[in-house]
């Protein structure tokens, strides 16, 4: 039952992780994201207990607010309201392959890091795989923090099986959120140029 | 009181506080200040230690526990805050002079705090955290609210915080590798994973293009700062890795690896630089080339290693500080940082000219300037241990040396009847006239800087004995 339940977690993160990649609007962005942190949470409740746990859920919360309370603040671009973003059959093509690597390397991962579980190897493995590929497929201020913040979202997923610091628990909540700040600041920074230019 | 509370939370809590303030001036003194009495006292105040001041006596405890961890200066450390704090404060009290006090003293002493962090916090790995958060912290340093960022930050931070996941997993294989050395897959695994974690932190070639990008977007003294602190920081937390895995120390393949980066960069850095039309690109890949000069010192027998490691960076800092600084009195004066724009202008920005190429020409090792000494002690090193190698770095050297001709040339290029006309104001010429003594003092006079730096080793269990 529980092991259904992870591998019903790692669907959803493959879910949220390849719409994170295909979707233009923002809204969908935020909510992928904010989904994806539930999944997060569900994965590391196998390491940690649920206090600790939950301090990652409400650092990657508060992270998909600050992003979204600032982008809805921006003027709205063109391109990010574009239902059918061009590149889409590529961007899946390259996902199905992230996919395919990760169900062929989640068993040697999961020998390698102290048998953290094979759902939990494949649903960190999956979330850096696809935050790598997103970073690499755009240059956008928003993809860019939320690519980097799906990365590390993977990372922490793994890295609860091997340590339970508080510190560590601590300094990667105030990761996540720096990165969401330093992604709004950026966000903002970027829109003077539109701003100027309209 | 201990030692954490003094180096790294006071600083912490000044910095926020200094935020507050808007005076350029006030800043600058406050922030350069602060950093220079920080500096006194890790020199002179000993750690676990009674300290008698007249009728008062007291002890400065080494460490401080943090949820669980702990926060540890060890005795040993002292120096090396000295030289931290010393060097920050050159950019502090120069911040005023560029005009940038208002962003680089809070935010740079905060980052200069959380990297002091980086450095005592223990278990050691979990540094690579606190040199995430300061990168963070130098997002809105590097660009303006009101300017749309360029791709260079967005490069710095995309690299450096993937650097994090890489060290922090390396860290915990490594110790599954300590326990059981026979098993060569995972040694290679944490290896490789290790490299990556210090090829994105250290910006190893190729994932160095982030750095002329950012001199070409973000004010040149802002960026001189992060360039001197981070791989200053990283050297010695990629130190703390060889100390303390006694496999990794002994190992001939790292030895290997740290030459051939070392080399490239140097190479390669030297060899761009000399193709350059930008001077900030210049000084982006001279500073390549320092780091470059750093892997190699790594690379020897460390008994020698260390010390030539330690002798490059007080010159590092002294050079980057006047070469930023000028820079950034140049690209006031001009359009932009091109050949095409900076033609000319040692008549009409002497000062900032002269620190310009003075700054560029030590970095190439020129005699008798502050890069000159751990130049020459490492090219010496070097050439014992591969010839070919060290003709490689002759070659990165010659690159850098024809940067700075050309810089010179382009320079001092004027119209024939173009007239002298100072454009530096007093306080900025000052600062450049003592940044450029500094680097011949650190050239002719090396052994000066000896009195901070015979100790430092001493910081590492068993490196550099």
């Amino acid at each position: 039952m529980i092991l259904s339940l992870l591998w019903f977690i790692v669907l959803i993160l493959a879910f949220t992780s390849v719409g994170v990649m295909l979707v233009r609007d923002w809204r969908w962005l935020i909510i992928l994201l904010a989904v994806q942190y539930g999944g997060m949470f569900i994965l590391a409740l196998q390491h940690w207990p649920i206090g600790m746990a939950a301090v990652k859920v409400i650092a990657g919360w508060m992270s998909a607010a600050i992003l979204g309370m600032t982008r809805s603040n921006l003027v709205d671009d063109q391109n990010d309201n574009d239902a059918l973003p061009q590149g889409r059959l590529f961007r899946l093509i390259a996902a199905f392959i992230v996919i395919l690597i990760v169900t062929s390397g989640a068993p040697l991962v999961d020998a390698m890091m102290a048998d953290a579980g094979l759902a939990v190897s494949a649903g960190s493995l999956l979330l850096i795989g696809m935050g790598l590929l997103h970073l690499g497929v755009t240059d956008r201020v928003l993809q860019v923090t939320i690519g980097l913040m799906t990365i590390i979202a993977g990372f922490e997923i793994l890295y609860t099986a091997v340590e339970s610091s508080v510190l560590v628990a601590a300094l990667l909540a105030v990761v996540n959120l720096g990165l969401a700040l330093a992604g709004s600041y950026l966000m903002i920074a970027s829109s003077a140029r539109e701003a100027e230019s309209t | 009181m201990n030692a954490p509370t003094i180096w790294i939370i006071l600083p912490a809590v000044i910095a926020v506080l200094l935020m507050l303030i808007n005076n350029q001036r006030a800043l600058s003194l406050i922030g350069g200040g602060t950093a220079i009495l920080l500096a006194i006292f890790a020199q002179f105040v000993p750690i676990e230690e009674a300290f008698r001041l007249n009728t008062l006596s007291f002890k400065i405890e080494s460490s401080m526990n943090v949820l669980g961890r702990s926060l540890l200066i060890q005795p040993e450390e002292g120096t090396l805050l000295a030289l931290i704090y010393g060097s920050a404060a050159l950019w502090f009290f120069g911040a005023e002079a560029s005009r940038t006090s208002q962003k680089i003293v809070p935010i740079g002493l905060l980052i200069t705090a959380f990297m002091v962090a980086a450095i005592a916090v223990e278990p050691f790995l979990f540094a690579a955290l606190f040199i995430e958060v300061a990168v963070l912290l130098a997002i809105p340093m590097l660009t303006s609210i009101y300017k749309p960022p360029g791709k260079g930050i967005i490069r710095f931070l995309i690299y450096q915080t993937l650097a994090m996941p890489f060290l922090l997993l390396s860290g915990w294989l490594l110790a599954g590798v300590e326990s059981s050395p026979g098993n060569l897959a995972l040694a290679a695994q944490s290896a490789s994973i290790l490299g990556l974690g210090f090829a994105f932190l250290f910006a190893i070639f190729p994932l160095y293009n982030w750095i002329p990008m950012l001199l070409e977007e973000a004010p040149p003294f802002i960026v001189g700062f992060l360039l001197w602190l981070l791989p200053t920081i990283t050297v010695i937390f990629g130190a703390g890795f060889i100390d303390r895995y006694s496999w990794l120390r002994t190992s001939p393949q790292l030895a290997t690896a740290l030459q051939l980066a070392g080399i490239i960069m140097i190479v390669t850095g030297g060899l761009w630089a000399a193709f350059q039309r930008h001077i900030g690109r210049i000084m982006a890949y001279g500073s390549v080339a320092e780091t470059g000069l750093s892997l190699l010192a790594l690379s020897l027998d460390l008994r020698l290693g260390i010390p030539i490691l330690f002798l490059l960076l007080p010159a590092r800092a002294l050079t980057l500080v006047v070469w930023s600084f000028s820079l950034t009195l140049l690209k006031d004066r001009s359009e932009t940082l091109r050949f095409s724009s900076v033609r000319g202008m040692l008549r009409t920005s002497p000062f900032a000219s002269i620190g310009l190429v003075i700054a560029s020409l030590s970095t190439s090792g020129f005699p008798l300037l502050a890069g000159f000494p751990s130049r020459l002690a490492l090219w010496d090193s070097l050439a014992r241990v591969s010839l070919v190698t060290a003709l490689w770095m002759g070659v990165g050297i010659v690159g850098m040396f024809i940067a700075s001709f050309r810089t010179l040339a382009v320079l001092s290029m004027a119209d024939e009847y173009s007239s002298w006309d100072v454009s530096e104001n007093l306080l900025q010429g000052i600062m450049l006239g003592l940044g450029v003594i500094g680097i011949f003092v650190l050239g002719l006079f090396p052994q000066t800087v000896q009195y901070f730096l015979s100790d430092l080793p001493g910081m590492f269990e068993h490196l550099g004995r």
